[in-house]
Formats: structure tokens, C-alpha cells, sequence
């Protein structure tokens, strides 16, 4: 099968909802908190009962216009609510309050990074729309159980361009986005939870055909790495007809993980049938100038500004910036530690990156949930910068501040791991190194530059890391001419 | 535009209708009818006639984000002909 794929083009497009991170719901006061006991937080209007109204949430509004603006797209001015009618029953009214002609948010972009070369990924749309309910199939004597709690959440759907020509593409683009999302506080990212869902429209065509494929729509995939496999699958499965003869029905699939394939779920409806129309009891949402600049100024600085600003001002290499970029409160942390440390940026990125990422990771921490402050790291690298302790001592040092509370100070007082300066001990133990190997002595005068190590690294044991490792270099050198 | 007794029985179906039969062709031709008013009304010149989204030329007014609704569940389902385990329980539907 592999050796026929050159010869198609993968085109794909994803539609990603996100689930607002709104108090309430889209249209009613009801909570939008996850995990409560079953239609404890569906309300009348949630429950579609006769005489309700709907009533729009501006934070909805806001958080679709920051959208909007971090991805550079157009807002519009005035913007339609429109039924989306089918039947379901965890959808109470039967129509979906949804987005059609009029949406909120249209023509925007990202960049995405694959293989080291840069691409725009257009965005074709996002709007808002409410969410439906949850049917339970399982165990309820051959009925289904109806769960109206996520009935009315409200949810930013982005639609994608077909922009994108490979599942790694794909993955990096729903990544930008996740990151995104989560960075402008619109979105908590819980793809678990729903949070964050993920359809993708997939056809190929033959290389060089302008004309798309006839396409699938693959729902459910809800991870990261379900996406490309997902789409791999898909990919193949087409190619695979389409040399057999076939031709590719333009349906929903679903996305089964465990036997890693897609397996259709229903013909898929043309927008047509859903008799999309302006729904009459929401007027049209009209955003004026005054509501964007004041969502402009509260407009946090956006990742990759922020990317090339950690590049520029800190001359960090394009890995660290990427990686303390990647969410607000490590950035804030990054900054945080170079202010009060007053050390050079890319000590404490590495060591951000480095030591502090490990150990939380290990511990299955977010940054925002550290154990060592960016004070108490800022102390430590503080002490690093003035050669007070070694880069191996502040590693023993770290893990201290780790477990417990004290200052980096306190700890470097308290284990007597200030750096010795005093040459007339370093040169002591030199001597005595020297003196006790003649042999490694003798290669090294020959030529056989690489012992030079072997008296670097025994000097150090000796003094047991307190030494700083570029004064022991320069004496080393001098007593070994 | 006319329509078929085909189309008729779709959109019966999309809208759940149970529409009786014998009743079909008689749609077709008064529906039919309808769709004819439409033809007549898209050939008017509206180059600069506004789509209207709404009769009313009003705005809609924005709520503030503050969860105002309690938990009346019980209220609710006193009048949903099945329940269980606070859940709405309806007839299986899997596509």
C-alpha cells in the first residue's frame, strides 16, 4: 500500500470546538462546572421548555472577539444566530443554536512549524454555538439516559482551510491551537473533559489535480496522537479504493481507538437539510469599536510575538523559546527569574528547561504548581552567576530547595558548599594529584591531551565539586607544563 | 420550481412528520405553490436592500457572565414521563 501513497495528495481540513471557559451558560444563568450530578445544572432554558428565551452571555461574545484578534482575523461588526435543526434527544429543542451565513469571527490564520519550515494554515471561520447533552447508552433497561448538564455550554467552533496536506501537519496545527486557546484564558484545554474536540475532513486526490477529493468527515478523535493515526487510517483506507476501482462516499466516520479505524456513522447531511434559518428570538449581535479596543488593551501578548521577544531581548535559541512560550505561567515564571535573579537569560532558561521541567514532570506538576518559587530559584541562580557554587554543586543545591523550603542562601551556608577561592588550597590539592600519578603525568607531557580530563575530574573529587571548574583549568595548566 | 412526491417524503422525514399518504400529492402541488412565491419574490431587484436578520431593528443585549440558576432537577423530571438515576430516559436511539 505505501508504495502507490506518493502518488496522492492528502488534503485536510479540521473543525475544532472549544469549549468556553464561561461561568454560565451560552444563552442561560446555569452552570457550565464539569463533573455534577446528572441535570443539576439544566435549566428551563437549557431544557428547551415552552415560553423561554434565550439570553446571550457578552463573555461568550469576548472571549470569540480575543479569538478573533490572536488570530488576526476579521470580526464581524454584526453577526446572526441560526437554528441548526435535528433530531436527537439530548437535544431538547430540536435545533442547535448555532452560526451560519453571519459568524462571528472569519478569515484569520496560524503558523505552524513542521520539519523546521514555517506555514500559514488559514482559518476560514469561527463561531459560536451551543453545546448538546450527553446520551448514555449503557445499562438503562434498553432506553437511553439523557444528561442536560452540557446542554447550552457554550463552544467556539474553528474551521480550518484545507489547508493542511499531512496528519503531521494536522497535529501541529491542533497543537498551535491548544496552546493558543489555553494561552488567551478562552479555553481550559481538557481534552479529556471534552473540552477541546477535535472532527477532521479528510480526501486525497491524484498529485497535480486541482480539483478536490471527495471528502470524510472523521468525529471523536480526542487526543493528540488519535488525530494522526486517525487520519493515517483514513488516508489509506481512500487510497485504497480509490486504486480498487471505488470511489470514496462523502460520509461521517468514526474514529475507534482501539481497533485503530474509521467505520461510518451515518451519511452525512448536507447543510441543506439542516433548514438552517435566523433564529427569531435572538436579535443580531452587533460589536462596535468601543467593545474591541477594550478587548484589544486587555489583549495579552500573543506566543509567537512573545517567541521572537524571548529571541530578540534574551538571545534565547529558537528550542527554549518555543518550549517557555508554550504557556503563560512558564513564560511569567521564566521572566520572573531572570528579573529577581538579575543572571543571564539563558542560565535560567536552561535551567528552567532543564532541572525544574524534569523534576516536574517527574512529579507530575504544572509550573504553576512548583515547589521551588522563581524566588527561591532566582536565589540559587543568583549564587551560580557569582560563582559562589559550581553548576554540579547548584544541581545538589536544587534538590534541597525541591524538598524543602529554605533559601538557596540558607542551604549553601548550612551544607558548607561555598566554592573554594582560596588558590593556596586549590594549588595543595593539585600538587598532590600530580605528585601521586606520574604515570597519567607522564601521557599528558608526551602529547595525549585528552588526560587532562583525568586531572580536572580528580581535582574536583577531591574538593568535592566546591571549586570552580574554570580556576582549576587555568592552574591545572600552568602546573602541568 | 417543482416538487416531487420523493421530495415531499424527505423533508416529511427531516422534520419527523407522519404525513399520511394519501396527503402527498396534495402537498406537492400546494407546497410547490409556495416555492413558486419564492421564485417570484428572489426575481425582485434587492441590490440594495439590507438583509434583515431580525424584524425588530434592534440589537441584542448582552448578558453579564453569573451563574443565577439553581438546581430545580427535581421540579423538572416531576413531569418527564421516565427518569432514573437523575437521568431522562427515552427510547434508544443509535444510529
Amino acid at each position: 500500500m505505501t508504495t502507490s501513497t506518493s502518488q496522492w495528495e492528502t488534503v485536510i481540513g479540521l473543525e475544532i470546538h472549544t469549549q468556553l471557559a464561561t461561568k454560565s451558560k451560552i444563552f442561560s444563568g446555569a452552570s457550565t462546572a464539569y463533573g455534577a450530578e446528572p441535570n443539576t445544572q439544566a435549566c428551563a432554558v437549557d431544557l428547551g421548555l415552552p415560553g423561554v428565551l434565550p439570553v446571550l452571555n457578552k463573555e461568550a461574545v469576548r472571549m470569540a472577539v480575543i479569538f478573533g484578534m490572536a488570530i488576526e482575523a476579521q470580526i464581524a461588526p454584526y453577526s446572526v444566530f441560526a437554528r441548526k435543526n435535528y433530531f436527537y434527544p439530548d437535544l431538547p429543542k430540536g435545533y442547535q443554536i448555532s452560526q451560519f451565513e453571519l459568524p462571528i469571527v472569519g478569515n484569520g490564520h496560524l503558523d505552524i512549524e513542521v520539519d523546521g519550515a514555517t506555514k500559514r494554515i488559514g482559518i476560514t471561520r469561527a463561531h459560536l454555538e451551543e453545546d448538546a447533552g450527553k446520551s448514555l447508552h449503557e445499562n438503562f433497561h434498553g432506553l437511553t439516559g439523557i444528561d442536560l448538564n452540557r446542554a447550552g455550554t457554550p463552544l467556539l467552533e474553528i474551521v480550518s482551510e484545507p489547508d493542511m496536506r499531512s496528519a503531521k501537519e494536522a497535529v501541529a496545527y491542533m497543537r498551535k491551537l491548544h496552546e493558543l486557546v489555553r494561552y488567551l484564558g478562552i479555553c481550559d484545554g481538557n481534552m479529556q473533559e471534552g473540552s477541546f474536540r477535535c472532527d477532521a475532513n479528510v480526501s486525497v486526490r491524484p498529485k497535480g489535480q486541482k480539483e478536490f477529493g471527495t471528502r470524510a468527515e472523521i468525529k471523536n478523535i480526542n487526543s493528540f496522537k488519535f488525530v494522526e493515526k486517525a487520519i493515517n487510517h483514513e488516508v489509506e483506507r481512500q487510497i485504497e479504493l480509490l486504486e480498487s476501482g471505488g470511489k470514496v462516499v462523502q460520509e461521517t466516520r468514526l474514529y475507534d481507538s482501539v481497533k485503530d479505524e474509521t467505520r461510518s456513522m451515518r451519511s452525512k447531511e448536507e447543510a441543506n437539510d439542516y433548514r438552517y434559518f435566523p433564529d427569531p428570538d435572538l436579535l443580531p449581535v452587533f460589536i462596535d469599536e468601543d467593545f474591541k479596543t477594550e478587548i484589544k488593551a486587555a489583549l495579552p501578548e500573543l506566543p509567537d510575538a512573545k517567541k521572537q521577544r524571548f529571541k530578540d531581548s534574551y538571545g534565547l535559541d529558537e528550542e527554549s523559546a518555543t518550549i517557555l512560550t508554550s504557556s503563560r505561567p512558564l513564560a511569567d515564571y521564566f521572566e520572573a527569574v531572570v528579573k529577581a535573579s538579575a543572571s543571564e537569560a539563558k542560565l535560567c532558561a536552561n535551567w528552567i528547561t532543564g532541572e525544574l521541567s524534569a523534576a516536574l514532570n517527574k512529579a507530575g506538576l504544572d509550573i504553576t504548581e512548583s515547589p521551588v518559587s522563581h524566588e527561591r530559584l532566582a536565589g540559587l541562580l543568583a549564587r551560580i552567576s557569582d560563582e559562589t557554587i559550581s553548576g554540579k554543586i547548584a544541581k545538589q543545591v536544587f534538590e534541597e530547595l525541591w524538598q524543602g523550603s529554605s533559601t538557596a542562601d540558607d542551604i549553601i551556608a548550612a551544607k558548607g558548599l561555598k566554592q573554594i577561592t582560596d588558590t593556596g588550597a586549590i594549588e595543595a590539592i593539585i600538587d598532590k594529584i600530580i605528585a601521586d600519578n606520574p604515570g597519567q603525568v607522564e601521557q599528558y607531557r608526551s602529547g595525549k591531551d585528552k588526560v587532562f580530563g583525568f586531572f580536572v575530574g580528580q581535582v574536583m573529587k577531591e574538593m568535592q565539586g566546591k571549586a570552580s571548574p574554570g580556576e582549576v583549568n587555568k592552574m591545572l595548566k600552568d602546573k602541568l607544563k | 420550481m417543482s416538487l416531487t412526491v420523493d421530495d415531499v417524503k424527505k423533508i416529511a422525514h427531516l422534520a419527523r412528520l407522519g404525513i399520511d399518504t394519501r396527503d402527498i400529492e396534495s402537498y406537492t402541488v400546494d407546497l410547490s405553490g409556495m416555492l413558486d412565491l419564492m421564485t417570484q419574490m428572489s426575481n425582485l431587484d434587492t441590490r440594495d436592500v439590507a438583509p434583515m436578520a431580525h424584524p425588530m431593528d434592534q440589537v441584542q443585549r448582552l448578558r453579564t457572565d453569573a451563574v443565577t440558576e439553581a438546581d430545580n432537577r427535581e421540579q423538572f423530571q416531576a413531569i418527564a414521563p421516565q427518569t432514573e438515576a437523575g437521568l431522562y430516559l427515552v427510547p434508544k436511539v443509535i444510529e
